[in-house]
């Protein structure tokens, strides 16, 4: 039985690092390639993990086992070849292979396979591989990259006489240390951006807990007086300096990190941790997901790993990362206790929480307790800090996780280990920004962020406020007075 | 060790791109910076092993050696013996792929040399945008329209 090459090639508008950063995705193709009906990675390996298996199910009916054995991030290889397949192809062994046109930067795309077919389907299935999967994903991946510019403000870079120049902003400024009122907002400016750089004009811009805590003084050392607060944002991409290869002008993008600088409608910063958003994530979404979604994904899949048998108590479970925490703990089958202030914050709790306690006087560990038939709980996710101290140890079961993701209700004085010992009670201080140091692992948390977001496993609520209302907004969410995550519009 | 590489799309078939290319006594007749080239010891241009001897148009004599030529893969790669350019260990390739998307080619044009740091960028431009790029801006230019 002699073996037969199909080859197709051609060339995509587009640089390559971005054509690469889908094809390498061995899991990708259900977002882009038309014939696809349903693709998995089995045994929950990472799409990266050569010798991994796809699993594919086609739109005709049919189905194929397909293993990465090469993926080459330097020369831009993927190869892959049929394990078992209700399609004759035997010995089948691909290749995609990647060049960049330096004259244009776009990419050449390469697709070759050689196989063997049952005598007489040579011809047949020879035009069923380069015609109906290369070809038709030639076509299928060039209008993906499209459509993911489509929902941009403008699919054109930014006209050349505006690179060069600055662009006027709207920002808030921290005047003083202090209350709210110390939020001002004023006029000033975007630089074009330099070597590394993005200028984004921000739509939604993410308030935290920790812009409270920046702004009183009790983390004083984030933001000077007279900087702009904020850490996450989301917007579109004016221009980029040179040097960034990963997002381009009209992209829309979201980021969580320091430094801060957030607060304003146009920034100009590093582009290293600034993500593009994908087409079924929008950017209000985004700037209320990016940096409690992934405060969520750390704690539940990687500080912990929160499954069936679990009982978390979520503090602030209408609060915005409490309501994502408590979703996500559900959706992964963990036994949720919530607390919340009111009543009002009791009905929105009850639609992702096993067991909604009211917590108006301080007291929750008895009905935790009751809740988990005594056992109290093995995970509680803590932004209330000192005030709640003793509680929370009554609450948590013996050889439990104590995890202090904010302190809402008083600074935390010094906690002796023989304190926690009296229950091998493991308590952890993390802090987000460590764990999205990393490019791959920021991608792989804010792609576990919006796949959840997709799949109706988050379901935030968004509070909105104007930019210029940011002192407003400050106030009602130290006052306990919003629910979900809040928002402010540029 | 410098490496250089400059690929470009030409709107015409591999075979059409290769025919014009491929001749390693051929550099006068399709890249503008060349002014004359022959080939030493009268062997025939597509002898491995033949040194090609041409003049660029800006008056700097340079030496070839052929080094591989295959029809097969469209590929010639050549090294560069003696130079006024200042640079060493030059080994260049020249290579075509069919783009089946539209009968194009798809061209690559690559090298790897030793210099003096100090002239690493004007080196990497001049035969990077220069040589290069500019041989492949002479290709589309002659098969713009033809087709």
């Amino acid at each position: 039985m002699s073996l037969q090459r199909v080859t197709r090639s051609t060339v995509i508008d587009a640089p390559i690092e971005r054509v690469w950063e889908i094809l390498r995705d061995f899991n990708s193709h259900l977002y882009w390639h038309p014939i696809i009906a349903a693709s998995e990675i089995e045994d929950g390996l990472a799409p990266d993990q050569v010798g991994c298996v796809r699993n594919f199910r086609l739109q005709d009916g049919n189905a194929l086992r397909e293993q990465l054995l090469t993926l080459d991030d330097h020369k831009y290889i993927s190869t892959y070849c049929i394990l078992d397949s209700t399609i004759p192809l035997q010995r089948y062994v691909a290749t995609v292979r990647l060049k960049p046109v330096t004259d244009g930067r776009r990419t050449f795309w390469h697709w070759q396979s050689t196989f063997a077919t049952p005598p007489g389907r040579e011809r047949e299935l020879a035009d069923a591989v380069g015609n109906g999967v290369y070809v038709a994903g030639f076509t299928a991946l060039r209008a993906y990259l499209l459509g993911q510019r489509t929902n941009a403000v403008s699919a054109q870079p930014a006209p050349a006489p505006l690179r060069n120049d600055p662009l006027e902003a709207q920002a808030i400024v921290l005047t003083a240390r202090g209350g709210a009122e110390q939020l001002k907002s004023v006029t000033t400016s975007a630089a074009s951006p330099g070597a590394g750089e993005v200028r984004i004009r921000q739509t939604a811009v993410g308030v935290n807990y920790i812009d409270v805590y920046v702004r009183t003084g009790l983390y004083a050392g984030l933001v000077e007086v007279g900087g702009v607060p904020g850490f996450e944002a989301a917007g579109t991409v004016i221009d980029v300096g040179p040097g960034v290869t990963h997002i381009l002008p009209g992209d829309r993008v979201a980021y969580a990190c320091p430094p801060a600088g957030a607060y304003t409608s146009m920034r100009t910063m590093s582009a290293e941790q600034v993500l593009r958003l994908p087409d079924h994530v929008s950017e209000e979404q985004a700037a209320a997901l990016m940096l409690k979604g992934m405060t969520a994904e750390y704690i539940l899949f990687r500080l912990h790993r929160v499954g069936a048998g679990d009982i978390v108590l979520i503090h602030a479970a209408a609060g915005g990362l409490g309501m994502l925490a408590a979703q996500w703990a559900h959706a992964l089958g963990a036994v949720v206790i919530g607390t919340v202030g009111s009543e009002a914050k009791a009905r929105v709790a009850r639609d992702y929480c096993d067991h909604v306690v009211l917590n108006q006087n301080g007291r929750f560990a008895d009905p935790v307790l009751g809740a988990s038939a005594g056992r109290g709980a093995n995970l509680i996710v803590d932004g209330l800090g000192e005030v709640a101290r003793e509680q929370n140890m009554q609450a948590l079961a013996p050889t439990g996780h104590w995890v202090s993701v904010g302190q809402a209700a008083g600074a935390w004085q010094p906690i002796d280990p023989a304190w926690l010992g009296q229950k091998s009670v493991t308590f952890s201080r993390p802090v987000v920004f460590h764990y999205t140091s990393q490019p791959r692992q920021l991608r792989e948390m804010a792609t576990r962020v919006f796949d959840a977001l997709r799949a109706g496993t988050l379901r935030p609520q968004i509070a909105r406020y104007a930019l210029s209302a940011a002192a407003t907004a400050h106030l009602d969410l130290e006052s306990r007075r919003t629910t979900g995550q809040v928002v402010l519009l540029g | 060790m410098i490496k250089v590489y400059t690929s470009s799309v030409i709107d015409a078939p591999a075979d059409a791109v290769w025919s014009r290319i491929r001749d390693f006594n051929g550099l006068p007749t399709w890249h503008p910076a060349i002014a004359d080239s022959r080939i030493e010891q009268n062997l025939p241009s597509d002898r491995i092993g033949c040194v090609r001897n041409f003049r660029r148009r800006d008056g700097g004599t340079i030496r070839e050696r052929l080094l591989t030529l295959s029809d097969y893969e469209y590929e010639c790669t050549y090294a560069m013996l003696e130079s006024p350019m200042g640079v060493e260990n030059y080994v260049a390739t020249l290579k075509l792929t069919p783009i089946t998307d539209g009968n194009r080619t798809f061209t690559e044009w690559s090298a790897e040399f030793d210099c003096a740091a100090a002239r690493e960028r004007e080196l990497s431009q001049s035969i990077g945008q220069g040589v290069f790029q500019g041989g492949f801006d002479a290709l589309k230019a002659h098969f713009a329209g033809r087709r």
